[in-house]
């Protein structure tokens, strides 16, 4: 039993809940569409209270083997690469902890050379000490080596399936592993068994019809929560951002499109989370982090090496599977400080600028919501009860 | 003040402890640390509890996790909670971990794998509790409103039983009430109604029904104005107690006439 063949049987297998939501993603007035709004407000201070998490994400590498359209990172891209030692790691996971972090995102593209599960291990245990959530959004792996990661105390795991729609997921997917759709769309259980505590899916928006990715990526969580029932969930609609390649969004996902997403999932799933990243802007976020969102990134870097220029010695291009040296061929390249960002972002703002930003709306930035010794042995030794 | 004075003449106590006030709160979701001690300060309450993952266990001073730095230590009795342990093996790391970064070593053991809607773990609450009471913790457990887990809980040597009056945060009131009613009338140890009071009315409810205490977050930290609700609980929670005190007198099916029908019987009264 997978999700794979209850998205297959989409729509018969939805459920009451599930037609309810496709109800709030009808067209909108102006006057139905606050009124959804202050709902969603209401629902998500009282299930959240009058806070809000801030996370930061840490990209270790910028290598793939994947031919993903829309992504800065795709294999055929001739961009600057790098993958970032564990020393390294450590240097920008204690920048982003002086600037308050205690919750990491380590993110990499999909390239099992440079980003292997030792490598993972040994970011996740340099870390940890200092940051007490980590969390890891890199290639699928199997339950296995996502016990490992568990194990060296990574909690949560975001993996986003980009489009429900096959026919625009093969498309888009054109070489590597990731062409391969059920295999990414197990990922969250395969990850469940493993012991992972958060997970976070979402789908990329401006690939498909909204409202019917929506409404796959809400079949998929309602049927996470009844079959993996002790993961937290969060959600995310990220949306197309300029990058390298150039790659334009297909279909349209305006601003109140985002707002009335937003609103459906929060009264549709109150208690789940609502992840908002840099990739919108000051003016939006600032709008809509009050009215359902439960989780910000802050001043956030989409390359290697962004918060502390670390790895700029290293870079280099990735051809074929080859690491090619920059030289006077290359010499294009040259000019640029570091490696090249997944995609731009739009909101600026320091860590700082954001919670204070949050302060004034009458929402308390909470920096740290976990404790690394749950899920660890504490330095007395056993904690068995036996 | 009198209110006051009459209220100090029924303290409640908890493992040998005596509080005055027979409010818990509890500070999550507030909107500042100062908006969240201003609301305890109106409170009077003497206990306060406090999600460990959201503090600073590591002695550092760590300013972007200094909840506890809100809490004077003087006026308040801070029991730490287990919230985001999902085994009893968790919480049980979790109250050593508060035990030694110095905190008092009450308890409140929460452990609910379920996070939708936060229903506590009967089983695994049990298992760490039994860890919990043998390594000398004063055991607050937050259960559902099974009066059988309560007794199973009071054998243990738990210091009180925290039964849900509905889902935490949900602001329900007294969903759970005939089940809270069957553990109040048999507990050996005091019974502190925790999670789903929304309103004064509901902590009134509750200690009118007889319970020891209760416990109120949600409601007091995304109130418009947390302050007055806070002062609102406390009055609510002396109010129900008071009545409970005073036998509040039953309630009947019918009406009660004030002209009566049987005076014909009794000649020498007409």
């Amino acid at each position: 039993m997978s999700f794979v063949d209850t998205l297959d049987r989409l729509p018969e297998t939805d459920s009451a809940s599930i037609l309810r939501f496709r109800s709030l993603l009808l067209p909108k007035n102006r006057d139905e569409l606050e009124q959804m709004a202050r709902q969603s407000s209401a629902i998500t201070r009282q299930h959240f209270g009058r806070t809000i998490r801030l996370f930061a994400p840490l990209y270790l590498s910028n290598e793939c083997i994947n031919n993903c359209s829309y992504c800065g990172f795709s294999r055929d891209n001739p961009i600057l690469r790098v993958t970032l030692s564990v020393d390294q790691v450590v240097a920008e996971a204690k920048h982003l902890a002086a600037l308050g972090f205690r919750n990491i995102l380590l993110v990499a593209g999909e390239h099992p050379r440079f980003v292997s599960e030792g490598y993972l291990q040994k970011c996740i245990t340099a870390i940890h000490d200092f940051i007490p959530s980590v969390g890891l959004e890199v290639g699928p792996m199997e339950t296995p080596e996502y016990s490992l990661m568990v194990e060296a105390g990574c909690e949560g795991l975001v993996i986003y399936q980009e489009s429900y729609d096959r026919s625009a997921y093969a498309k888009l997917h054109t070489a590597g592993p990731k062409k391969n759709f059920n295999w990414r769309l197990d990922c969250p259980e395969r990850a469940y068994a493993a012991g992972f505590r958060r997970l976070g899916i979402g789908a990329l928006f401006g690939l498909a019809d909204w409202r019917s990715e929506a409404e796959s990526l809400a079949a998929h969580l309602a049927y996470l929560q009844r079959h993996c029932w002790k993961a937290s969930y969060s959600v995310s609609f990220p949306r197309i951002r300029p990058a390298a390649g150039d790659f334009q969004p297909i279909t349209h996902f305006t601003d109140r499109n985002f707002l009335q997403l937003v609103c459906a999932f929060r009264l549709s799933f109150p208690e789940v989370g609502i992840v908002l990243s840099t990739r919108e802007s000051e003016v939006f976020r600032n709008g809509i982090a009050p009215l359902g969102i439960t989780s910000m990134s802050a001043g956030s870097h989409t390359e290697p090496g962004g918060y502390t220029g670390k790895g700029h010695d290293s870079l280099h291009l990735t051809i074929k599977g080859k690491r090619v040296e920059l030289n006077n061929s290359t010499q294009s390249f040259n000019n640029n400080t570091g490696a090249t960002p997944q995609f731009g972002i739009a909101d600026q703002r320091s860590p700082a600028e954001v919670a204070s930003s949050l302060t004034d709306t009458g929402l308390d930035p909470v920096w740290k919501d976990w404790e690394g010794v749950i899920l660890r042995q504490s330095p007395q030794g056993s904690t068995s009860l036996s | 003040m009198n209110e006051l004075i009459e209220y100090v003449s029924h303290p409640l106590t908890i493992a040998g402890r005596k509080f005055n006030s027979r409010l818990f709160v509890g500070t999550g979701k507030f909107a500042s640390n100062e908006i969240m001690s201003d609301a305890l300060a109106a409170s009077e309450t003497e206990i306060v509890t406090v999600a460990l993952r959201r503090a600073d266990l590591s002695g550092k001073g760590d300013s972007f996790a200094n909840i506890l730095d809100f809490i004077d230590p003087q006026k308040y009795l801070l029991l730490a909670n287990t919230s985001g342990a999902n085994t009893a093996d968790e919480a049980v790391r979790l109250a050593r971990l508060a035990r030694s970064a110095g905190l008092p070593n009450w308890i409140k053991l929460e452990i609910h794998p379920d996070p939708r809607h936060l229903l506590p773990d009967p089983i695994e609450t049990l298992k760490a509790a039994e860890a919990l009471v043998k390594e000398e913790f004063v055991v607050l457990p937050y259960i559902n409103a099974d009066p059988v887990l309560a007794k199973r809980l009071q054998d243990t040597g738990v210091a009180t039983v925290m039964p849900l009056g509905a889902p935490i945060g949900s602001n329900q009131g007294l969903v759970t009430k005939h089940q809270i009613e069957i553990i109040i009338e048999q507990a050996t140890v005091p019974v502190i109604v925790d999670a789903g009071i929304g309103a004064p009315s509901h902590a009134a409810e509750a200690m009118e029904m007889g319970a020891d205490a209760v416990l109120v977050n949600t409601a007091i930290a995304i109130a418009e104005n947390p302050q007055k609700m806070a002062n609102a609980f406390r009055l609510a929670v002396i109010a129900g107690h008071e009545a409970l005190m005073s036998v509040i007198p039953e309630t009947k099916a019918a009406a009660c006439a004030t002209s009566p029908l049987t005076t014909f019987v009794y000649p020498d009264s007409q």
